[in-house]
């Protein structure tokens, strides 16, 4: 009863006052109220969940949204100074801390900027009216002139009387659910959104001052060390602990079942023991695939189950009266997040509550798993953000603050601090999935696409923690957590896979298979191939059709946005004109995650026929994001985005067996370095009346098929499997010949 | 076993007690408590942990505590004059030449040493020097602008 009336005022006053509790779970109505707010204000309408003014007239801002090298901190603070008409520098952001920030889900799937950007954009207007209307009344002055400046309210025109949001509200509550009513700035009144504000983070990382988890020296700090199976499927069989125990700095072996850890004093003495435990370690186990045909045999012939993603027309019957129909598969390899430093996590025990310091992309999350390993409730943890080397996706952060977790829980009072080697971050962080992407189309005799199929065979698994079972350490405890076969998810694998051209006719279906590696996101999950797979197709119709591929597309594309990028890449890269000999161009398209950023891009490539080696020269790509927050932030994420898509391209591929994953460091693993990255140039198309999209993630997919394309453009060949080797691009060559 | 053993590190004699064999980079980490040098592999294959040991640009993961006594040690911090960043440090911020920042360690000391011995280096010569070096972020086009614009600022042709 209480409820109801409760739900009905806030409905019909839209805020209501009511008690200050930020991190407990919100009460259904206020949910409800939420449901029309923009991002993520809807699931956390409290204004005090985002923002709070400090007595010295500053603001910090709360997000779930974490810093992880994109530059999400410097934009999320020029949104909310641009609203509360504040210098940059009087805005500061606190991210991803259960105890405080709002619960927004990962960072991840350049939803950032759409989702905390939309939320704190709209929760800083309302703070702003909220502040003027208090202002208003304690001045004696009407709302109507009132101006703020640099977090002053003031007269218009005037400089006294005038009260700044330290002294009207510092250290002060909002108590309000946001109504969404506040009217945001109009983006022609923009100063500070728009322009390209310097990464509040960076001074601190080129000056050495302590900037990373890694960087964190905790008084009592002990340094443990993991030791591993060899690989997946071994378990622990028979350990010498004495020899270790009495190693020096030593202070514990902890042993639950397969997972193993030491703990000493000094980080190298964690070193020198684990060396010496992992020797006394016998491991017994096998693997349950074989491999001898090659990977992508075994792989393509798995047991999948298929999942629909999109259909609309008739595929068979147009199939039927297309007059050329023609196939090809293309095949994506295990990659490796790569990231370059090997993950940490530092966790302490102290009074049955336990405090993790990780590099996560969801603290959240890792809390709720940290439920299942450890049994205890989410109320006695806390897990805290900090920032770490470069995050692609789910690389192994969470797994490091587990291990640290794990370990802490056995060992109450001590700082734990779990530093991952070269090897293990290698072996043991998730990769990004394998896929291999049958297209067959039907051209009609007006060289358009009358029908389209497309058969996505993936790994579905995400391992992203939360549900149990999902961190390393969970596999090998007595009393494993299971490591639960969920396939089903098509949301990665599906990504892109569905074009956004006009065809009439069309299938798409995933078949969800389980592979035998470890797998999570990574950076576009599936688009990476999808947009690989469908843009190479594009230009193979195009020939099948006789038509110039840019035009081919344009022919069947409708979306204005869409046009505009390929149109602007297309002249920028004078397309069409002659070319030199080994030299080729290629184009591709895609909307990422089909309602994100427009991306075009061309690329041209050097082929040495003779060796197989090809090289990016150069990158021109388009990109229509919506509103641009932070100009130079989009050209450092596009570039970065297509240089590294351009390095899985060319170059990477995970090497594993029966025996374990083989890739072990950067020899056998090459990344694209300094001699061979390419030149690039980056097209903004900036479209302030629309909303602002998230970049991190819509260059890969692109940049691969322009690559691709462009391979064929120079020697006539089509390469179909990642990565473009020269190992690969020869068996394409031989193949032809 | 351990030892009593003074370092010259950025300009200052510190004390340090610790085993000859361990590398450079966790006494510089642990016992001194500097951040600019990073654990990227140890096993000196991405230079994040890149340091000077008179001038010369050396991976302090795979550099044991037993080679560099008596020898003059820079790390990332001994750039800087107090609260003055060296010119390629402030270049780095001007071109806004990091994602992460994991790797800027390397660049910036890769970088220094390159202008030392070549005041005015070609986009080749940066490329190369730098070549040993990884960015996984791929920041690589920003880096080489930075270097570029620090050449300028040292050689005051601005």
């Amino acid at each position: 009863m209480f409820e109801q009336t409760r739900r009905e005022f806030i409905k019909q006053s839209g805020s209501l006052l009511i008690g200050f509790s930020i991190c407990s779970h919100l009460p259904e109505e206020l949910l409800a109220a939420g449901g029309d707010l923009p991002g993520s204000l809807s699931d956390h309408p409290l204004l005090d969940s985002w923002l709070e003014v400090n007595a010295d007239g500053s603001v910090t801002i709360f997000s779930g949204k974490i810093e992880m090298g994109q530059g999400i901190g410097t934009a999320l603070i020029q949104i909310v100074a641009e609203e509360l008409d504040m210098r940059v520098e009087r805005v500061r952001v606190m991210a991803g801390d259960t105890s405080r920030t709002p619960d927004e889900g990962g960072t991840g799937g350049s939803r950032s900027v759409k989702n905390s950007g939309s939320a704190l954009r709209s929760a800083a207007a309302e703070a702003r009216q909220f502040l003027l209307q208090l202002a208003a009344e304690q001045l004696g002055l009407p709302l109507s002139q009132l101006e703020v400046d640099d977090g002053t309210i003031r007269p218009r025109g005037k400089k006294t009387p005038s009260l700044s949001y330290g002294r009207l509200f510092g250290g002060r509550r909002f108590q309000r659910v946001a109504t969404g009513k506040a009217s945001v700035k109009d983006f022609r009144d923009y100063r500070l959104v728009g322009k390209s504000v310097p990464r509040i983070d960076l001074p601190d990382k080129v000056a050495g001052r302590s900037a990373y988890i890694q960087d964190m020296r905790l008084p009592k700090m002990l340094h443990a060390r993991v030791v591993r199976p060899p690989n997946y499927w071994s378990r622990l069989e028979s350990l010498r602990e004495k020899s270790v125990l009495a190693m020096p700095g030593v202070v514990q072996i902890v042993r639950d079942g397969s997972f193993l850890a030491v703990v000493a004093k000094r980080e190298e003495q964690a070193v020198d023991a684990s060396v010496v435990l992992r020797k006394n370690a016998q491991w017994n186990g096998e693997a349950q695939f074989d491999l001898s045909n090659g990977f992508f045999p075994y792989y393509e012939n798995l047991p999948f189950r298929e999942m629909p993603v999109k259909h609309w027309g008739n595929v068979a019957s147009s199939f039927e009266g297309s007059s050329r129909v023609i196939e090809s598969t293309f095949r994506r390899p295990y990659q490796s997040h790569g990231s370059p430093g090997p993950s940490c996590g530092i966790a302490q025990m102290k009074d049955g509550f336990l405090t993790v310091w990780t590099h996560s992309q969801n603290a959240y999350d890792l809390r709720l798993e940290l439920t299942h390993l450890l049994g205890m409730p989410k109320e006695k943890m806390r897990v805290i953000h900090k920032d770490g080397p470069g995050c692609y996706g789910h690389n192994g952060a969470d797994d490091a603050g587990a291990d640290a977790a794990l370990i802490a829980s056995r060992l109450p009072g001590f700082p734990i601090r779990v530093q991952w080697s070269r090897q293990e971050e290698f072996q043991w962080a998730p990769f990004g999935k394998a896929a291999v992407i049958r297209l067959k189309a039907g051209i009609g005799s007006d060289g358009k696409v009358r029908a389209w199929q497309g058969r996505i065979i993936s790994d579905t698994r995400n391992e992203r923690p939360g549900g149990g079972g999902e961190v390393i350490c969970a596999w090998h405890l007595a009393s494993p957590i299971p490591f639960v076969a969920s396939i089903g998810n098509t949301l990665g694998p599906a990504r892109n896979g569905v074009p956004l051209y006009s065809f009439p006719n069309l299938d798409v279906k995933v078949h969800s298979v389980k592979g035998p590696l470890r797998v999570s996101s990574l950076r576009s999950l599936g688009a990476y191939a999808n947009v690989f797979a469908i843009e190479s197709f594009m230009d193979e119709l195009a020939q099948v059709a006789e038509m110039d591929p840019v035009q081919f597309r344009l022919n069947q594309l409708e979306d204005p946005r869409a046009r505009e990028v390929i149109r602007r890449v297309a002249t920028a890269s004078q397309w069409g004109k002659k070319k030199r000999v080994g030299l080729g161009w290629g184009l591709a398209f895609a909307c990422y995650n089909d309602t994100g950023a427009y991306t075009a891009m061309a690329a041209q490539v050097q082929v040495e026929k003779q060796t197989g080696r090809v090289k990016v020269l150069r990158v021109i790509a388009a990109v229509d994001a919506g509103l641009v927050i932070n100009p130079d932030g989009v050209r450092n994420q596009m570039e970065g985005g297509i240089i590294q898509s351009a390095s899985w391209t060319l170059k990477e591929e995970v090497k594993f067996g029966p025996e374990g994953v083989k890739t072990q460091d950067w020899e056998d693993y090459p990344i694209l370095g300094f001699e061979e990255v390419p030149e690039v140039e980056i097209i903004l198309v900036n479209r302030p009346d629309q909303p602002a999209v998230g970049v991190g993630e819509v260059a890969q997919g692109p940049a691969a098929a322009a690559i691709s394309n462009a391979i064929y453009d120079a020697i006539g060949v089509r390469v179909y499997d990642l990565p473009f080797t020269s190992i690969n691009v020869k068996k394409a060559l031989e193949r032809t010949s | 076993m351990s030892e009593n053993i003074v370092l010259n590190i950025n300009g200052q004699k510190r004390k340090v007690e610790n085993n000859s064999d361990v590398s450079l980079l966790l006494v510089l980490r642990n016992d001194l408590k500097l951040n600019g040098p990073k654990f990227g592999c140890g096993l000196g294959q991405c230079g994040f942990c890149t340091v000077f040991l008179d001038e010369v640009p050396v991976r302090s993961c795979v550099t044991s505590l037993s080679e560099v006594q008596g020898r003059e040690i820079t790390t990332l911090e001994g750039l800087s004059e107090g609260e003055e960043l060296h010119p390629v440090q402030q270049a780095f911020l001007e071109e806004q030449a990091a994602q992460c920042g994991y790797c800027t360690n390397g660049m910036i000391m890769m970088g220094k040493a390159l202008l030392d011995r070549n005041p005015n280096p070609s986009e080749e010569e940066i490329r190369l020097a730098l070549a040993g070096n990884l960015c996984r972020c791929a920041t690589h086009l920003r880096i080489i602008k930075a270097i570029k614009r620090a050449a300028r600022e040292v050689s005051g042709d601005v």
